[in-house]
């Protein structure tokens, strides 16, 4: 942007550009465009196809600044935090990362996202959607500040196979001998940058956190260091395919935030979610933590499973039925995929008790349109566990450099 | 938590009740008589709460913040046994008077009839069948005072049953007059005293008791459900329920302590609370001040639930929606107290010595209240208060020096926080309400030896009412019955196992009626049985 | 406006007085199910409050009600309105103008809302997500409610006793929290429900704004969040709180309605005021004109509301006393005024940025919730307010057919004006006195303002009663507060359309579910005069 330009207002522009804009506007020739939370974001930068097999084979770059990001501190921040989310903060030593999930009083999910503990008492929390209300609202008796930092801080997700390699390359010394979850402090030609390893993609891969002002070079150097090594630029929807296949959850695809639905028994508990790994019990009050209590006592009404679906065409919203002649309507796909890396059709879906056991057979009723003529198609699918990928080379430290 | 130096005590106690208001020893004492170990623990150096008599000029004594006891039930004394206890009153059958500075002073109800016959043949002919027609209202609304709410969307029988018995009620009254009801209870008190009246005096006068303790003026829909909610109370405490402890309403309080230490119960007063423990989830007991622990299986806070929540408790062990709701109860302040030292007997034009010893009330119309509320809404104090006064020494000359005089009265509307401060606004608004007074009793000022104002603020501090409210949380249908003082609490139980509140903060609110605390020992027992 | 006559002398089955929107809407359902439809209506032209005017040169004035939400879309399906004419078009945002120069407006895109709130505070911009969640939580429970009839709560007739089973059921299956939330909603005052979700004055100042339209309450008074939620209970093609212009003026509601009645066999006769209905061994039979002629039917529906039906229409001898106290006593208000201006031109109003399209939605001056509160203290002493609240639209911006070209309509709702001042009866004097409060408020925020007022027709809850009918000019035919919804409205143990009256029915917004162009009253009368009948609707 040229100085001295006020930005158009909001009335003529809603949506904000990240520092990555310029370069992602450049590469984006199929000119798919998608508002994240307030930020214009690629859909699709040329090829989902070539996208995505460059997260599962090479390098992306993926801008992941329009995650919200939270700057949670204070002698309280521990307490808070833990309070909210399910996951035991205690244990997460400064300088790692955790995946978190927040409930409401009901124990259904707000939000999902990641805690990175800074310091003793100052953490950031990552979310995809904005949380500040409730993040507020829940500081309530506590000592600790919070704030919205998402425009002072440029992010960038550096993933796939050979994205360490990659990295070195840029010129981040050591980042190899960081593990999974860990957050390491570097320095690439003057600029100070935090990486941490962690990702959307169930693969190997990093993420980049930056000065705004950096952005734009970080961007021409890493794409520099990577052009032996196929780095490109990926959108959201090759992201996508590589986040089913990792099993990883969307907010307003598979769940929605409990306290934004408007009908009743829309909401979902993060047990319901397949989460209850990160629902720690035997920690400290948090937020739903006795509402869970009683959903785990009285068992579990649905869950969210992975589905191996006959067939390869895509299972997208289809309704799930306990039998093929489609009369007990048992639950629904919420994301469905053809998975290119593993060769199997596969999906997410909720599904009622009790039909969610690993191994029950239940039909997927799929519609396909073949040249305008709508098929209607029975597929025989698996309840599965997930993920459906997850490669060796996600935990390897030091990762292999191809 | 880690608590060191957990109490030696030989035997766990089964309930601790925080805080020796009237509500907390009620509770006490059922809890007591049900065969628990109880332990009542007071900050304050006497029990009473807001229930107390102390000296607020050398030789006068007042009560410090209820100053008439009008709305305890009549059986609930019984059943305490308090006149064994030494509870005695000082006068009864209270008379209440309305004044109005030119005008001659109007008594209110059934001894009033010939003075209302007289300014208002209509309302002489309306006021009593509209009064009994209330009263009728009020009698069949009373059982939902003395009951615990039920939880809506539950499935438990308990509740089933009690919204049921509700509905009953409400039909038993006949189909005319359930119409009636249910028109007129979401209606305001205004509109409704005005279809039926037309002496401003009389109108003013039952006005004043539908927005005693709310933040609202009398044009807010919602006032006629507090008038209905009082005469309820007042309903089981006699026909005419206007009463005056003999000692002032601290005697009350010490009787209702003796009731509660001759059920078995323990009382410790000077004995403040600094917080409530909690293991693996549940209230196991208390901490106090000085350091010491007390474990008890079941922990009862006679706090308002701000206090309790936020201050005893401590939001980390609540979830964030219920905290938001507490946070949002509505309980500032909006009465203040004035307390006289008189070297003589005020002289109230035209008013018989007799009724000086009763409730005299300036509210003179409907209009005045609601123009007196007008300034508070923002921040400011009213020009014109209404009024509630007593002479307490008329009944009880113990209170004062031989031949003086006390008077205690109630300010309405006075803001927790005026905009120009208190520090400000303090000797302004004194003298505002001392004016106020001396309009009506002329040569009052020049007979004050020494003047007590108590601000909300100061009630707050005095008595540890969050927002110095009277009722711990306005009287307002959102803050009614279930939903009292926040969905998640009606029941006395919080989300907390072994807690509960037995406070003015829960149903049936706030004012000296001890209901809040026989329910919320019955929820204590309900739940153990 | 044409209005079709009847052949004089002719038996109709149903008389319908008033041809205001919910008459007609009552006449059209009858109409449909074979009935022969006379709708009497007393002004020259027919729409009552729903109309649109032209009263100075080529300037069409929607002088009474002048946006439109809450029409119900059943009705305007059922009642095929589209085929007649009506074109409803939707409106962006609105605007609150602030007295230090600053504003807030809302936008229909999510993001350029969030960032408008975000100038104001960051947290509000998020609670605003909790706050429209919440308000769309009880609108949909209520809206079904809205095409029933409210049971009688004290009845043990099966079909009472089957409609409260029916709400309990759909109250109980939202769920514990909810219902403690529809308790509070209802109960609550519009400024503590918002204080619950913003802390800055003047977002909360911009919502509160539809919680005191045409409601003699101040956002303090509990009972008002159930009126803000009464306003964002419309939808305009299923977008929740959607408010919209009928292309045309308001007139276009009623003249579709017109037509559609015509189209199937329905009349109206326009300048024939009904002086009396017309009782006959204690049922109603027919009207009587001003003119002295006489109309006979069967059945007779009133589209008045409840005082002017039974205390000026029908001879106190045939109603029971205590029906006629309970009339008495229901509360029909005064609290509005309406300016409806020509304009030489669009004014600039500085504190909107250029190129904002706010500026098409209603525009509000007052910032704070205070200064409404104050303006309704004001009402409550019996002058109108100092400051008053004002919605103004400047529809032909986006509607052609209101003004000339380059030449604009601007409607201009004010809260609060009382029907009956403390200092005496309304003078012509006064009313320009109050017409001049309006628009020394608006030019405060519109230096050009003045300059290009052409014409101004200014309108008090006095004149509103006189030339619309409506009792001191309320333009819900009856408060909106607790004691008077659902089964209580308009007299409890009459919720249900029916009167004491046999054949006398009652289809205004002085019934369930109340005001606002929402039909809904006339449609469910209909409804069950056919079932009185025995037809099929």
């Amino acid at each position: 942007m040229p100085p001295n330009v006020s930005p158009p207002p909001h009335f003529r522009k809603p949506l904000l550009e990240t520092p990555f804009h310029a370069r992602a506007r450049e590469l984006a020739q199929t000119d798919h465009f998608l508002p994240w939370a307030g930020y214009t974001t690629v859909e699709v930068f040329t090829s989902v196809e070539q996208e995505y097999f460059a997260i599962r084979n090479a390098t992306t770059l993926y801008d992941l600044t329009p995650m919200v990001k939270y700057r949670i501190a204070g002698p309280d921040a521990v307490d808070y935090l833990n309070r909210l989310v399910t996951r035991d903060i205690r244990k997460l030593k400064p300088g790692r990362v955790s995946y978190v999930v927040w409930c409401n009083d009901r124990g259904h999910l707000i939000d999902d996202g990641t805690v990175f503990r800074l310091g003793a008492e100052e953490f950031r929390l990552c979310t995809a959607e904005r949380q500040l209300d409730w993040l507020l609202d829940s500081s309530l008796g506590f000592d600790v500040e919070i704030e919205e930092v998402t425009t002072e801080i440029a992010a960038l997700a550096v993933q796939g196979p050979t994205s360490c390699f990659v990295l070195k390359r840029f010129g981040l010394a050591g980042v190899e001998r960081l593990k999974v979850f860990e957050i390491g402090e570097y320095t690439a030609g003057g600029r100070p940058i935090m990486v941490s390893r962690t990702g959307f993609t169930g693969d190997l891969g990093y993420e980049l956190w930056m000065r705004p002002g950096d952005a734009g070079s970080v961007w021409d150097d890493l794409m520099a260091a990577g052009k032996t090594r196929g780095i490109r630029a990926i959108g959201s929807q090759a992201l996508n395919m590589a986040r089913i296949e990792a099993g990883f959850l969307l907010p307003n695809v598979d769940f929605v935030n409990a306290e934004h639905t408007v009908r009743v028994g829309r909401a979902r508990s993060p047990l319901e979610l397949g989460l209850g790994w990160l629902v720690e019990f035997d920690k400290p009050h948090f937020n739903g933590r006795r509402a869970l209590l009683e959903e785990r006592r009285r068992g579990l009404k649905r869950l969210l499973v992975g589905l191996d679906v006959s067939g390869n065409k895509p299972a997208h919203n289809a309704l799930l039925y306990a039998e093929q002649a489609g009369r007990r309507e048992v639950g629904s796909v919420t994301s469905a995929l053809w998975s290119p890396t593993c060769k199997r059709n596969i999906a997410l879906a909720l599904i009622e008790a009790p039909h969610y056991a690993p191994g029950t057979t239940l039909w997927a009723d799929i519609y396909l349109n073949r040249e305008l003529v709508w098929e209607r198609r029975m597929a025989r699918s698996t309840v599965v566990d997930r993920p459906f990928f997850a490669p060796d080379r996600r935990r390897a430290t030091p990762p292999a450099d191809r | 938590m880690s608590d060191a130096g957990s109490s030696a005590a030989t035997r766990r106690l089964d309930c601790i009740v925080i805080g020796g208001g009237h509500n907390g020893l009620v509770c006490a004492t059922y809890l007591a008589r049900a065969g628990r170990s109880v332990l009542v623990l007071e900050a304050a150096g006497r029990v009473g709460g807001a229930a107390v008599t102390r000296e607020f000029a050398p030789g006068y004594r007042v009560s410090a913040g209820a100053h008439l006891l009008h709305l305890m039930p009549r059986a609930l004394m019984d059943e305490l046994g308090l006149a064994g206890q030494g509870f005695t009153y000082a006068g009864r059958d209270l008379p209440t008077t309305a004044i109005a500075a030119g005008l001659a002073p109007l008594p209110i109800g059934a001894p009033g009839q010939a003075a209302l016959q007289a300014v208002s043949p209509r309302d002489a002919a309306a006021y009593p069948a509209f009064s009994a027609r209330l009263r009728r209202f009020a009698v069949a609304l009373y059982p939902l005072l003395d009951s615990i709410p039920p939880r809506l969307g539950s499935d438990a029988w308990t509740d089933r049953i009690a919204l049921l018995k509700l509905g009953w009620r409400i039909r038993t009254l006949g189909r005319r007059e359930m119409r009636e009801l249910l028109r007129i209870i979401g209606m305001n008190a205004y509109d409704l005293i005005a279809d039926e009246l037309e002496t401003p005096r009389l109108q003013g006068a039952l006005g004043f008791d539908a927005v005693l303790g709310t933040n609202f003026g009398p044009r807010a829909p919602g006032t006629v459900l507090t008038l209905l909610t009082r005469l309820a109370a007042e309903s089981a405490a006699g026909s005419s329920p206007l009463a005056q402890p003999r000692g002032g309403l601290g005697a009350l309080s010490e009787a209702l302590a003796k009731a509660a230490v001759a059920a078995g119960a323990t009382v410790r007063t000077g004995t403040r609370v600094a917080r409530i423990r909690v293991q693996a989830d549940r209230a196991v007991g208390v901490v106090l001040d000085s350091g010491e622990s007390i474990d008890a299986g079941t922990v009862i806070s006679n706090a308002d639930a701000k206090s309790t929540f936020f201050k005893l408790l401590g939001t980390r062990h609540l979830d964030t929606g219920f905290v938001r709701k507490v946070d949002h109860l509505r309980s500032r302040g909006l009465a203040a107290k004035l307390h006289l030292a008189l070297d003589r007997l005020p002289s109230f034009p035209g008013l018989p010595i007799a009724a000086l010893g009763g409730r005299l009330l300036i509210a003179p119309s409907l209009d005045y209240i609601e123009r007196a509320w007008d300034h508070s809404k923002y921040g400011e104090c009213s020009s014109a208060p209404t009024l509630e006064i007593t002479l307490p020494t008329v009944n009880d000359p113990s209170l004062a020096p031989a031949g003086r005089h006390v008077l205690s009265a109630i300010v309405q509307y006075v803001p927790y926080q005026p905009a120009a401060g208190w520090a400000a606004e303090r000797a302004r608004y004194t003298d505002v309400v001392l004016a106020t007074l001396e309009a009506h009793a002329p040569g009052l000022r020049s007979t004050v030896t020494a003047t007590e104002f108590l601000t909300p603020a100061d009630l707050e501090r005095e008595f540890g009412m969050s927002g110095g409210h009277w009722h711990h949380g306005d009287l307002a249908f959102d803050q009614f019955y279930m939903v009292r003082p926040v969905p998640g609490a009606a029941q006395y139980r919080t989300p907390v196992t072994g807690l509960y509140l037995c406070g003015a903060s829960c149903h049936p609110g706030g004012g000296v009626m001890g209901l809040a605390g026989r329910n919320a020992a019955r929820a204590v027992l309900r739940k153990a049985a | 406006m044409a209005a079709v006559r009847s052949p004089r002398g002719r038996r109709h089955d149903v008389i319908v007085i008033g041809a205001g929107h919910n008459g007609l809407v009552a006449a059209c359902y009858l109409s449909r199910a074979g009935l022969d439809v006379l709708v009497l209506e007393r002004n020259e032209y027919i729409g009552g409050a729903a109309v649109s005017r032209r009263l100075y040169g080529d300037f069409t004035y929607s002088n009474c009600s002048y946006v439109c939400s809450l029409l119900r879309p059943e009705i305007m399906r059922g009642l095929e309105l589209p085929r007649h004419g009506l074109q409803i078009i939707p409106y962006e945002g609105g605007c609150t103008l602030m007295r230090d120069g600053g504003h807030l407006a809302l936008y229909d895109n999510h993001d350029a809302l969030r960032r408008e709130i975000c100038r104001h505070s960051k947290r509000d911009a998020e609670a605003y997500e909790r706050f429209s969640t919440d308000v769309i939580r009880q609108c949909k429970f209520i809206k079904p409610l809205l095409m029933r009839e409210p049971p009688d709560p004290t009845s043990f007739r099966p079909r009472d006793l089957m409609e409260l089973l029916y709400l309990g059921q759909r109250l109980n299956a939202t769920g514990e929290d909810r219902m403690y939330d529809t308790l509070r909603f209802w109960t609550m005052s519009a400024a503590d429900f918002l204080d619950e979700y913003f802390e800055s004055e003047i977002v909360k100042a911009h919502f509160a704004g539809s919680s005191i339209i045409g409601t003699a309450l101040g956002p303090r008074s509990p009972g008002t969040a159930y009126v803000l939620l009464h306003h964002y209970m419309g939808d305009i093609d299923d977008t929740v709180g959607a408010w919209g212009f009928a292309r045309g003026g308001m007139g276009a509601v009623t003249q579709a309605l017109s037509a559609s009645l015509q189209a199937s066999g329905g009349c109206i006769r326009a300048a024939a005021p009904v002086e009396r209905i017309l009782v006959k061994h204690g049922r109603a039979r027919g009207v009587a004109l001003a003119s002295g002629e006489e109309i006979t039917a069967s059945t007779v529906v009133s589209n008045m509301d409840v005082k002017r039906t039974f205390l000026d229409t029908v001879e106190p001898e045939h109603l029971p006393a205590e029906f006629l106290t309970a009339v008495r006593r229901f509360k029909i208000r005064g609290s509005s005024g309406k300016l409806n201006i020509a304009l030489d031109g669009l004014p600039r109003f500085p504190a909107i940025p250029e190129g904002a399209p706010c500026i098409r939605g209603d525009l509000h001056l007052t910032d704070t919730v205070e200064m409404m509160e104050r303006a309704y203290d004001d009402w409550k002493q019996g002058r109108w307010s100092a400051a008053p609240y004002v919605d103004m639209l400047i529809p032909s911006q986006i509607d052609p057919t209101m003004a000339p070209e380059g030449e604009h309509y601007m409607s201009v709702f004010v809260q609060y004006c009382p029907y009956a001042l403390a200092d005496g009866p309304w003078t012509e004097a006064k009313r320009t006195a109050f017409g001049a409060t309006v628009i020394d408020a608006i030019a405060r925020q519109s230096p050009d303002f003045k300059s290009l007022i052409l014409h101004a027709e200014i309108r008090t809850p006095w004149d509103i009663e006189n030339e619309v009918g409506l009792t001191e000019g309320n333009i819900f035919q009856g408060e909106l507060t607790m004691d008077q919804l659902l089964f209580n409205r308009p007299v409890p143990g009459y919720a249900q359309y029916s009167t004491p009256l046999a054949g006398l029915y009652l289809s205004g917004s002085t019934t369930h579910p109340g005001g606002g162009v929402m039909g809904a009253p006339g449609a469910n009368a209909a409804r069950r005069i056919l079932r009185d009948l025995g037809r099929a609707a």
